[in-house]
């Protein structure tokens, strides 16, 4: 069968069960209420003064009965600085447990050492917002049995709360926790800042390890995971690489490429009718998305604009205009680097929330919903501004669904920054190999040789030619960048596929096919 | 003016982009001797493939006497890009000689001898002291620029942020843009951490009475645009004088006054220059 976007995906898949295509953003949202239900949290049971402390990670994995074929989940806080998830597929394996399903908020380089275990059977399955590196490419080539699943930050809660993911054992790093498990990722030699994705799997997994290379006296304060939803703590010298964890500050870019379309994206911004008093914002940590909120920062203090809350993975830049005044809160679900921590810490006004609350569709409204101005990436957008974020040119999965789609469905003005082509290759074209992020969400691209508008959205093109702002047509942007790059061959699959792309609400949006 | 290495595909490919009123295309000192070939070879192939709509596009030529400079001509002036740059010039006769060879190339190709603008590099302390007669040479140069590094090697100083060494030079070469009515560019600003050195000395030459500055990094062009451009209070100012003047010329008041200030002829011809630079219409306002 076709989704409404014309992408061929099957009824049934095997490993995935039967599939629901995607019938537009708002389609299933509409009506308020959802069909699926939630399952319920597990009830457990502690005897009062007895201890969770595990004298290492192995102890603290096989008191919660590993089995065949279970779910075991990680966050990603740790950026490319985690050892704990690699650690504990090793500990798996090591006890024979195969047919494991990775279900980890995203994967990065730093877990690249898992791949044998993909391709001998321990890990069979993987949910994720994002996957790269080898791990992508090895999974585009089809080593694993049953499809993975990539899915949004926000649609990774829905799948929790609706049991598409069973969490069986989930793994959280912290930086700081006692010996009950109330845990936090905002102080400690290792601190990353908001642990947002984790607090999910805390409620809903059958059994739960906070690991930390810093016990502290109990009680730990603040707490992101609390100690009624933790079994077992196990104190490790490390938690991983500490320069990749706690290291530095995210510098604005200085390639002269992305400052350029950043200028043209704050311009855009600045003309769109949406950068008003209290508007809401959030951008990416990349190049030109976050070079965007420089150009921002300026426009804001020159025509002195104050905005209401910053909102998602946050920057040390965000805070930066956190404490000039111009905006009066964040939200931060996740952050970027670890110069975030402190204000998270000292700052009333820096406030951590859960994955659910940041982008969740299944629930009375999350604050994606709230914001008004976002800034994307793409790896490719096609002419109906559908967005790939997944698969790169050789269709390997070398990218992240994250908050994409998220933050797209609920922005009043969603803006992506991309080149329009890199070294040889069209970034916009009239078909994107994967659609994460639907076009009806995209409502301006800005690229470095034109600014293009979603014709669904007539008034924001008229607001930005009133501006002074030459508008195209994205028909023509991807003529003119076909002209310099040629047209690329089509990328050789097999039938065989092996991985969808969920949508925030469950449905299919697009599958991705085997590489040959 | 963004400098551009003609050896280098994709920064050439992307010249345009970057807001940066013209490009420059160069074969000369951004190029290793052993890429001077390679460098032609695909600036040639740019200039008839790749468009840089909205940019004025100058290539510049190794000197003549150098062992590329004769082939550089050969191979760029039938092609007429918007300009080409020529590099240490020092005398008349040394421009003579370059303008004649120019001229017989294109005579072999057919071509006129009025479309490719030349831009006249002053990079000697002997340039310095010929460059009216160099600039006034021929009615083609329509630009003179300082080349601050060669200068400041020439003279045996070291260039300093503060460009004292080369402030004379600077004048003068102003002086003689001025006197035959042509534009004059400074010359480029290595430090490219240095955004606020850069604001500093683009001010300054703005106020010398240069018309614009080289640049080596697309980071750069935001910087000397917001210099060069007017700014929104300037504009006002210089509409509502031009308003006045058209207002007073009615009455034949030649003499006026707005906002408490005299105005005279030289004043409404500046004004004129600021609506000119802001892209401003006269008729509109």
């Amino acid at each position: 069968m076709k989704n409404i976007l014309q992408r061929e995906i099957p009824e049934t898949l095997e490993g995935i069960g039967e599939i629901e295509p995607f019938q537009g953003a708002f389609t299933k949202l509409r009506k308020g209420w959802m069909e699926e239900e939630t399952v319920p949290p597990p009830n457990k049971a502690k005897m009062p003064h007895s201890s969770k402390m595990c004298s290492n990670l192995k102890e603290a994995v096989i008191r919660t009965n590993p089995r065949n074929g279970m779910t075991v989940s990680f966050h990603h806080h740790l950026r490319g600085g985690d050892s704990i998830l690699v650690e504990t597929i090793k500990i798996l394996a090591e006890l024979g447990i195969k047919d494991i399903t990775l279900a980890s908020s995203s994967l990065t380089s730093a877990h690249e050492p898992i791949l044998p275990y993909l391709k001998n059977g321990t890990i069979t399955q993987i949910y994720s917002s994002g996957i790269r590196g080898e791990i992508g490419e090895a999974v585009a080539k089809g080593v694993m049995p049953k499809p993975f699943v990539i899915h949004s930050h926000g649609g990774r809660v829905r799948s929790v709360h609706t049991g598409k993911i069973k969490i069986d054992l989930t793994v959280i790093a912290a930086s700081a926790a006692d010996i009950e498990g109330n845990s936090t990722g905002a102080h400690g030699p290792s601190a990353f800042g908001s642990m947002g994705y984790a607090v999910i799997d805390a409620r809903y997994a059958r059994q739960v390890v906070v690991v930390t290379d810093n016990i502290v006296d109990y009680p730990c304060v603040p707490q992101a995971v609390t100690q009624n939803f933790v079994d077992y703590v196990v104190k490790v010298d490390s938690i991983g690489d500490p320069s990749k964890i706690a290291g530095g500050t995210t510098r604005i870019t200085k390639a002269p490429m992305d400052l350029q379309i950043a200028r043209l994206a704050a311009q855009v911004i600045e003309h769109s009718g949406e950068l008003k008093e209290g508007f809401s914002f959030q951008v990416g940590a990349g190049g030109a998305s976050l070079a965007v909120a420089k150009y921002i920062r300026k426009i804001m203090k020159q025509k002195v604009i104050k905005g209401s809350f910053i909102l998602g993975g946050v920057t040390s830049y965000g805070v930066d205009m956190l404490n000039e005044g111009l905006f009066k809160s964040i939200f931060d679900v996740q952050s970027f680097d670890a110069a975030v921590s402190t204000s998270l810490m000292t700052n009333p006004y820096h406030i951590e929330i859960t994955a659910g609350l940041y982008a969740n569709p299944f629930n009375c409204g999350c604050m994606t919903n709230k914001l008004d101005i976002v800034v994307l990436g793409a790896l490719e957008i096609d002419t109906d501004f559908n967005v790939n974020v997944i698969t790169g040119s050789e269709g390997y999965v070398r990218g992240a669904s994250g908050g994409h789609s998220d933050t797209a469905s609920g922005a009043n003005l969603t803006v992506v920054v991309c080149p329009s082509f890199r070294g040889r290759i069209p970034i916009v074209k009239e078909k994107v190999h994967t659609i994460v992020t639907p076009g009806e969400s995209i409502d301006v691209l800005v690229t470095e040789r034109g600014i293009c508008v979603n014709p669904n959205r007539p008034e924001l093109k008229e607001n930005l030619i009133k501006g002074g702002i030459a508008v195209k047509e994205i028909k023509d942007l991807a003529a003119e960048v076909e002209k310099i790059t040629g047209v690329a061959k089509p990328i050789q699959n097999e039938e065989r596929i092996v991985g969808i792309v969920e949508y925030r609400d469950g449905t299919v949006i697009d599958v991705i096919r085997q590489v040959k | 003016m963004l400098y551009i290495p003609g050896n280098n595909p994709a920064m050439l490919q992307q010249g345009s982009v970057y807001g940066a009123d013209g490009v420059l295309l160069d074969l000369e000192d951004a190029v290793a001797l052993n890429q001077k070939d390679a460098a032609r070879i695909l600036v040639s192939h740019m200039l008839q493939y790749v468009s840089y709509e909205g940019c004025e596009v100058t290539v510049r030529v190794n000197h003549i006497d150098t062992p590329f400079g004769e082939e550089d001509l050969k191979q760029i002036v039938p092609l007429q890009p918007d300009a080409i740059r020529l590099p240490k010039v020092e005398t008349i006769d040394e421009i003579s000689r370059i303008i004649q060879l120019v001229e017989d190339i294109e005579n072999a190709h057919e071509l006129p001898h009025d479309k490719m603008k030349i831009h006249v590099m002053i990079e000697t302390a002997l340039g310095v002291q010929n460059v009216y007669d160099i600039a006034n040479y021929s009615s083609r140069i329509d630009a003179i620029s300082i080349g601050g590094q060669d200068l400041a090697a020439d003279m045996q100083l070291v260039k300093t942020n503060d460009g004292i060494g080369i402030d004379y030079a600077r004048k003068q070469i102003v002086m003689a843009a001025k006197a035959c009515k042509i534009d004059v560019f400074d010359t480029v600003y290595v430090d490219v951490e240095n955004e606020e050195g850069l604001r500093e000395e683009a001010e300054y030459i703005k106020k010398l009475g240069f018309t614009g500055k080289a640049i080596i990094n697309p980071r750069q062009i935001e910087i000397v645009n917001e210099v060069f451009t007017p700014t929104e209070k300037e504009i006002r100012k210089a509409a509502k004088i031009v308003k006045a003047f058209e207002r007073n010329k009615k009455e034949g008041i030649g003499v006026f006054a707005v906002d408490g200030k005299m105005v005279d002829a030289p004043v409404v011809q500046r004004a004129l220059r600021v609506l000119e630079m802001a892209d401003i219409d006269v008729a509109d306002i």
